[in-house]
């Protein structure tokens, strides 16, 4: 059984009189460790797409299934749940709290996981420590770089052990030398198992992926698993 | 949902985050709260102030006015229609067991003149028993006795003002001639300071002379009636309406009036006086805690109006924090408690501040400060509630948020 399973999924905005598709009936599997890079031009609903597999926004028609179950029908704190136990997040502008620090940020999943507070601080320096930033514990958001941002926001995704990370064009702020470094550590997480999904419009950022997916107006253009790959 | 404890730290963190905007908000609380707290406890005192001051006029105080009564007040003035007589007096003093003392007030204003100066004051004609009834000790020289009575003396016992406006603060009183309407009454004592009366007047600003010779010298003649209110003291406080029944029984039975008719005469107790007072005073309280109840509210749209905008412009964190599991209940239990943790900051601010304000007055008029603790209790328990009635709206709107929408807005 696949991590991920969408059968049929559509996704339908609604402006005006006008039905906006962005997904067109999309299959799609995604198998425990894989390491998937999603493309596309803008309009391709890549992000529609991360927001359906994060939880963040729920399919039009068709049938979600994260590790076997069926994300229809769940209430919205059932959903709250799934996205704090199972899902990482990493987005494009980092969204971390202002005035506060990298190790508070870092515990924020932790605080609706009702982790208790010493174990939380514990376990968000040891989540720092990771990506290596341990020494930032007390810094804000606004003495780190964009790289160190991106970092704590990656600390902040593991830190409840999550089997799934997404992330959505965690590059895309960053400079090239920088992005190297946040691939990098993405590229580590899925070497300790853990399925990571990320979107990017940069090829040679996809190219660290073993799977590259793209889209084309809310359809699969192509799915290209590279030549090392392990499915 | 995560815990309260955690919830009311987090509100805690994220007020600290906006000081300067948490004290303003607050200080509309603050306002509230102190105010109302402010002006009950100030009306405490004024009530408190005025209840001894009426209860100040004698301990157990029944007044016998001649009249009829109606529902809901006197009718006509004193001695209007005169139907209490000397003898009526004199068996109120004398057979009823209920009854400690009881004296006549007759009263006039009158010019006095001394040898250095003139002064309009309140003549009293009343016997000796009234400085009983009113718990009132002579300063200097002696009071009126009973031989001053039978004997009609024109002596006279003056209060503080009076001796100070005719003599002035050097002169000895006692010995003095002062001359009322002619006839030359000598002082022989003076009173000690009563200060303001219940209705603000100076009780030290009077002359009391026997009754007998206020009749004879000043009102022009000894008539049957006693043309003023008869004080009268009851025994014990519990015995007060036992002897107001017993009076007004002798009264009946004197006058001959049969069982269907009025009576001709009233009475009336210090307490009722002070009821009607200490009511009125309590009904302009309520009015002046209305209206600083009208500013906590105020205060809580304020609240309300900060809430929304805290909601709107951490729409990206409501966001952020969505993403990472918080749940809607999650949410809102953090701006509500925000809110709530906010208004109760405010609201304790403003008791101290409230009490604060309310001592200086107090000290200021000085009155006795009373502080209760039910209404500080109440200001507390409704800041709070403003907290969470205020804060609701804002706490559902952000909990209701779609977490992408949430996690977009810029």
């Amino acid at each position: 059984m696949a991590l991920l399973e969408l059968r049929e999924i559509a996704k339908i905005y609604r402006s005006g009189d006008q039905d906006f598709m962005a997904l067109h009936d999309l299959d799609l599997d995604i198998e425990r460790g894989e390491f998937v890079a999603v493309t596309g031009s803008s309009g391709s609903g890549k992000s529609t797409l991360m927001n359906i597999l994060g939880c963040l926004d729920s399919p039009s028609r068709g049938t979600y299934r994260i590790d076997g179950r069926d994300v229809a029908g769940l209430s919205r704190i059932e959903l709250a749940a799934i996205r704090n136990e199972f899902i990482g997040f990493v987005f494009q502008s980092f969204n971390l709290l202002a005035r506060t620090s990298a190790a508070e940020n870092v515990e924020l999943p932790m605080i609706y996981a009702r982790v208790p507070p010493a174990e939380r601080r514990r376990r968000a320096l040891e989540s720092l420590e990771r990506v290596g930033l341990g020494h930032r514990a007390g810094h804000h958001p606004s003495q780190l770089s964009g790289g160190q941002q991106q970092r704590v926001a990656i600390a902040r995704a593991l830190v409840t052990r999550p089997p799934l990370i997404l992330a959505d064009e965690p590059t895309g702020n960053l400079d090239s030398v920088t992005s190297l470094e946040i691939m990098g550590l993405l590229r580590e997480l899925r070497s300790s198992g853990i399925t990571v999904v990320f979107v990017t419009h940069e090829r040679d950022i996809a190219a660290y992926a073993d799977r590259q997916l793209a889209l084309r107006d809310g359809a699969i253009l192509s799915d290209t698993r590279s030549a090392e790959a392990t499915p | 949902m995560i815990s309260t404890r955690e919830t009311v730290r987090m509100a805690l963190r994220a007020l600290r985050r906006n000081t300067l905007r948490s004290t303003l908000t607050a200080l509309g609380i603050i306002i509230g709260v102190a105010a109302v707290i402010c002006m009950v406890t100030i009306g405490e005192g004024a009530k408190s102030r005025i209840r001894a001051q009426i209860e100040g006029a004698g301990t157990n105080v029944i007044l016998v006015f001649s009249g009829s009564s109606r529902s809901g007040g006197m009718r006509g003035g004193m001695g209007s229609q005169p139907t209490l007589t000397w003898d009526d007096l004199r068996a109120i003093q004398t057979e009823l067991p209920l009854v400690r003392a009881a004296a006549p007030v007759l009263r006039t204003m009158s010019s006095v003149i001394s040898e250095s100066s003139t002064w309009t004051t309140t003549i009293y004609g009343t016997m000796p028993e009234y400085f009983v009834i009113r718990n009132w000790a002579v300063d200097k020289g002696v009071g009126l006795t009973a031989s001053d009575m039978a004997g009609s003396t024109k002596n006279a016992v003056i209060g503080r003002t009076v001796a100070v406006n005719l003599f002035g603060e050097g002169t000895d009183p006692l010995g003095q001639i002062v001359r009322i309407r002619n006839a030359p009454f000598t002082v022989i004592g003076v009173l000690s300071s009563k200060g303001q009366g219940g209705m603000g007047e100076d009780q030290d600003d009077g002359i009391f002379v026997p009754a007998s010779a206020f009749q004879t010298r000043i009102q022009g003649g000894l008539t049957q009636f006693v043309r003023g209110p008869i004080y009268v003291s009851a025994m014990t406080s519990e015995s007060i309406q036992p002897a107001r029944e017993q009076i007004a029984g002798l009264l009946r039975e004197r006058h001959r009036l049969a069982p269907d008719e009025d009576d001709d005469f009233s009475t009336t107790t210090m307490a009722e006086m002070t009821g009607v007072f200490t009511s009125a005073t309590e009904t302009l309280t309520n009015l002046l805690a209305a209206i600083a109840l009208v500013s906590l509210v105020v205060g809580g749209i304020g609240v309300m109006n900060i809430m929304l905008v805290s909601v709107t412009e951490r729409t990206r964190e409501i966001g952020i924090r969505m993403a990472v599991g918080a749940q809607p209940g999650d949410i809102r239990a953090q701006f509500l408690i925000e809110s709530l943790v906010l208004a109760a900051i405010g609201g304790a601010i403003g008791i101290v501040i409230g009490l604060g304000v309310a001592k200086f007055v107090a000290a200021a008029f000085g009155w006795s400060m009373l502080a209760r603790t039910d209404i500080i209790l109440m200001a507390l328990g409704v800041s709070a509630a403003v907290g969470v009635v205020f804060g609701l709206y804002p706490a559902i709107k952000a909990s209701r948020l779609d977490p992408i929408t949430a996690l977009r807005y810029e």
